[in-house]
C-alpha cells in the first residue's frame, strides 16, 4: 500500500519511464480562482497532476471543492489562472458530463454522427460508426431514439458513445453516474471498465463517491474543499477493496471534518 | 470481448458479471412504452376539424341573417351569395390566382429577405455584448411600431416602387425575427454550449449545429410573428402604395374595390388575405412547431 501525502509536483509513485515521458496529461501548479463581486475565490490551489497514458484516474472530493472547475481546465472549457496543463495526443479530450448534455433535436444515432462530423469522418462513413459506437455500449437500438424516450442509464451510455466518437486519447468524466439508480450505474460500471480497457483510454474520472472512486480508479487523488489542493492519493494495491474504501472514506471525512472545525 | 469473461482491472483479474443481460432487462424495464398510438380520424374530425367549420357556419348564417333583416342597404352590406358571385367573377377572369399570386411572392421574397437579415442581426447582438445594449432596445421598441408609419416614408425615399414594399416588410419584419433569435439564443441551456465546445463546435459550426437548433423554439415564434408582420406590412403598402405601374396585389385590389364602392369584392379581398395568412401557418409554421415540440424541446428538457 503506497500512500502518500502530496507535496506539489513530487513524484508520486514509481511510474515507468514511457509515462513519464509522456503523460496524457500534466497539470503543473494549476490554481484557479474566480472575482466575483469584488472578491476572490480561490477554488484550485497549485494542482499538479499526471495522468499516463492509458491510466485511470478517479478524482475525488467534497461537493464543491472543484473537481469540475478541474475538468473544465482540462477540457479547455476554461484556462487556469496560473499554472500550465499539456494534454498530448493533439485531439481535444472528450469530456462527459454529469447530465448528459446530448442534444435533444438530434435522435441518439445523430449526436454520434455530429461528434463524428465534427472530427471530420467523412458522411458516408458516419451511420456505419456510429453503429458501431452504439453497439460498443450495447444501444445498437437505440440509433434512431430520440433522447427524451432514453432512460437515464441508455442516455449516459449514448453519451459515453458520442464521448468516444471524439477518438481523444483522453476521456474526461464529471460524475457521469451520479443521477443513475444504484443497479444501473454498477451495470455502467463494468461497462466503462471493459471500454477503458479494451480502448487504452486515458481516464480521469471525478466523483463524490468513495465507493466508485476505488472501484474504478488505478488511482484514486483526494482533493481537499476551498481551496482545492491535492490531499491525498492512493494507487494499485492489494488491500481488499472494502478496506480501501474504507480507509479513504476515513481520509475524506478527516478533510470534511477539517472545515467544521475552522 | 463478450459479456461474461474476464476483464483485467485494479483488482487484478476479475469476474465480469454477465452484464450484458443485466443491462438488457434493465432498458425494457427503463424503456417508455411504444409511443402514443395515433389518433384515429374520426377523432381528429370531431374534434379538430368539426368546431372552426360549425364556427364558420355560423358566421355565415349570422351574416345571411343580417342582410335578409336589411339592416343595412345592400350595397353596404352585400349577402354571402354576393360576395361569393365576386369571388368566382374573379376566378373566372383570371385574376384571382394572380392577384394572390403576385401577393404572395412579394410576401414570400420581403420575408425571405427578412429571415436573412434579421437571423444575421440576431446572431450579431446575441454574440456582441455592446451592439445589444445600444441596438436592442432600439429593436424592441420597432417591434411594437405599426409598419405602417412606414409607408409614407418610403413613398418618399423610394417612390411608387416595389423598393418601398420591400422597405416597408423588411421594417415590420427584421425586429421580429432578430428579437425572436434573441430569446431562443438566450433560453439555450449553457450546457449545450460547453457539450458544443468539447465536440469541437466553434464558428460556424458552432451556430449550425449547436446555437440555432437551441434556440429554435424561441427562433421559430419570431419567424412566425416575422411572417404575420410580413403580411401586414405588404398589405399595408400594397394599400396605400398602390400605382398601376405596381403589379395587382391584393392591397391593391382592396383599394381598387373600395373606389369602385364594390362592398361585394371588398369583402371577398378581405377574405382572401385572411385564407392566405391562415393557410401559411397551418401549412408551414404548425408543422415546424409540431416538430420542435416533439424533439422534447419545448419546456421538456431531457
Ligand atoms: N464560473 C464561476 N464563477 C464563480 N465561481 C465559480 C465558478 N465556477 C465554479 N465556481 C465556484 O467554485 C467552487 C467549485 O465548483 P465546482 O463546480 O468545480 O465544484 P465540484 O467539486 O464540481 O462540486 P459538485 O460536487 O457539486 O459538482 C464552487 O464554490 C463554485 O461556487
Ligand atoms: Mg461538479
Amino acid at each position: 500500500m503506497s500512500e502518500t501525502v502530496l507535496r506539489a509536483g513530487a513524484p508520486v509513485r514509481p511510474v515507468a519511464l514511457a509515462e513519464v515521458e509522456q503523460p496524457a496529461v500534466r497539470l503543473t501548479h494549476v490554481s484557479k480562482w474566480f472575482d466575483t463581486a469584488g472578491r476572490r475565490q480561490t477554488v484550485l490551489d497549485d494542482i499538479s497532476l499526471t495522468v499516463g497514458r492509458g491510466e485511470f484516474v478517479c478524482v475525488l472530493g467534497a461537493s464543491g471543492c472543484g473537481k469540475s472547475t478541474l475538468l473544465n481546465l482540462v477540457a479547455g472549457l476554461d484556462r487556469p489562472s496560473t499554472g500550465a496543463i499539456e494534454v498530448t495526443g493533439g485531439r481535444r479530450p472528450a469530456l462527459m458530463f454529469q447530465d448528459h448534455a446530448l442534444f435533444p433535436w438530434l435522435t441518439a444515432g445523430r449526436n454520434i454522427e455530429l461528434a463524428l462530423r465534427l472530427r471530420g469522418v467523412p458522411r458516408r462513413e458516419r451511420p456505419e460508426e456510429a453503429r458501431r459506437l452504439l453497439e460498443l455500449v450495447r444501444l445498437k437500438d437505440a440509433y434512431g431514439k430520440r433522447i427524451h424516450e432514453l432512460s437515464g442509464g441508455m442516455r449516459q451510455r449514448v453519451a459515453l458513445a458520442r464521448a468516444l466518437a471524439q477518438e481523444g486519447d483522453v476521456l474526461l468524466m464529471d460524475e457521469p453516474f451520479a443521477a443513475l439508480d444504484a443497479i444501473t450505474r454498477d451495470v455502467l460500471h463494468e461497462e466503462l471498465t471493459r471500454i477503458w480497457s479494451e480502448n487504452k483510454l486515458s481516464v480521469v474520472f471525478v466523483t463524490h463517491n468513495v465507493r466508485e472512486a476505488v472501484r474504478l480508479g488505478e488511482r484514486v487523488v483526494l482533493l481537499s474543499s476551498r481551496p482545492g489542493r491535492i490531499a491525498r492519493e492512493w494507487t494499485d494495491s492489494d488491500l481488499p477493496e472494502a478496506a480501501l474504501t474504507a480507509r479513504v472514506t476515513d481520509a475524506l471525512r478527516e478533510e470534511i471534518r477539517r472545515h467544521g472545525r475552522r | 470481448m463478450a459479456a461474461g469473461e474476464t476483464v483485467a482491472t485494479r483488482k487484478g483479474v476479475r469476474e465480469v458479471r454477465d452484464s450484458a443481460d443485466v443491462e438488457a432487462g434493465l432498458d425494457a424495464l427503463d424503456s417508455a412504452p411504444v409511443g402514443p398510438a395515433r389518433t384515429p380520424l374520426r377523432q381528429i374530425l370531431r374534434e379538430r376539424v368539426l368546431p372552426p367549420v360549425a364556427a364558420v357556419v355560423l358566421v355565415l348564417l349570422a351574416w345571411q341573417a343580417a342582410y335578409e333583416a336589411e339592416l343595412k342597404p345592400d350595397y353596404l352590406l352585400p349577402s354571402p351569395a354576393d360576395v361569393w358571385r365576386a369571388l368566382s367573377d374573379q376566378w373566372y377572369e383570371g385574376t384571382l390566382f394572380s392577384t394572390v399570386w403576385t401577393s404572395m411572392q412579394r410576401g414570400a421574397l420581403g420575408f425571405a429577405a427578412a429571415v436573412v437579415i434579421g437571423t444575421g442581426l440576431g446572431l450579431l447582438l446575441g454574440a456582441v455584448r455592446s451592439l445589444r445594449v445600444g441596438i436592442g432596445p432600439v429593436l424592441s421598441g420597432l417591434q411594437s411600431l405599426p409598419s405602417v408609419a412606414w409607408v409614407p416614408a418610403a413613398v418618399v425615399w423610394f417612390g411608387l416602387t416595389d423598393a418601398t414594399i420591400y422597405a416597408v416588410i423588411l421594417l415590420g419584419a427584421v425586429p421580429s425575427i432578430a428579437n425572436g433569435l434573441l430569446a431562443g439564443v438566450d433560453q439555450v441551456p449553457p450546457l449545450y454550449l460547453r457539450a458544443g465546445r468539447v465536440l469541437g463546435a466553434t464558428g460556424p459550426a458552432r451556430v449550425r449545429h449547436v446555437l440555432l437548433p437551441a434556440a429554435l423554439p424561441g427562433y421559430l415564434a419570431g419567424l412566425k410573428q416575422g411572417w404575420a408582420f410580413s403580411w401586414r406590412s405588404l398589405m399595408a403598402a400594397e394599400l396605400i402604395a398602390s400605382s398601376p405601374e405596381l403589379g395587382l396585389g391584393l392591397g391593391q385590389l382592396l383599394e381598387n374595390a373600395r373606389s369602385y364602392q364594390d362592398m361585394a369584392l371588398v369583402l371577398a379581398t378581405i377574405g382572401e388575405i385572411l385564407v392566405v395568412g391562415i393557410a401559411v401557418d397551418l401549412l408551414l409554421f404548425a408543422p415546424l412547431e409540431r416538430r420542435v415540440l416533439r424533439a422534447g424541446l419545448a419546456g421538456v428538457r431531457g
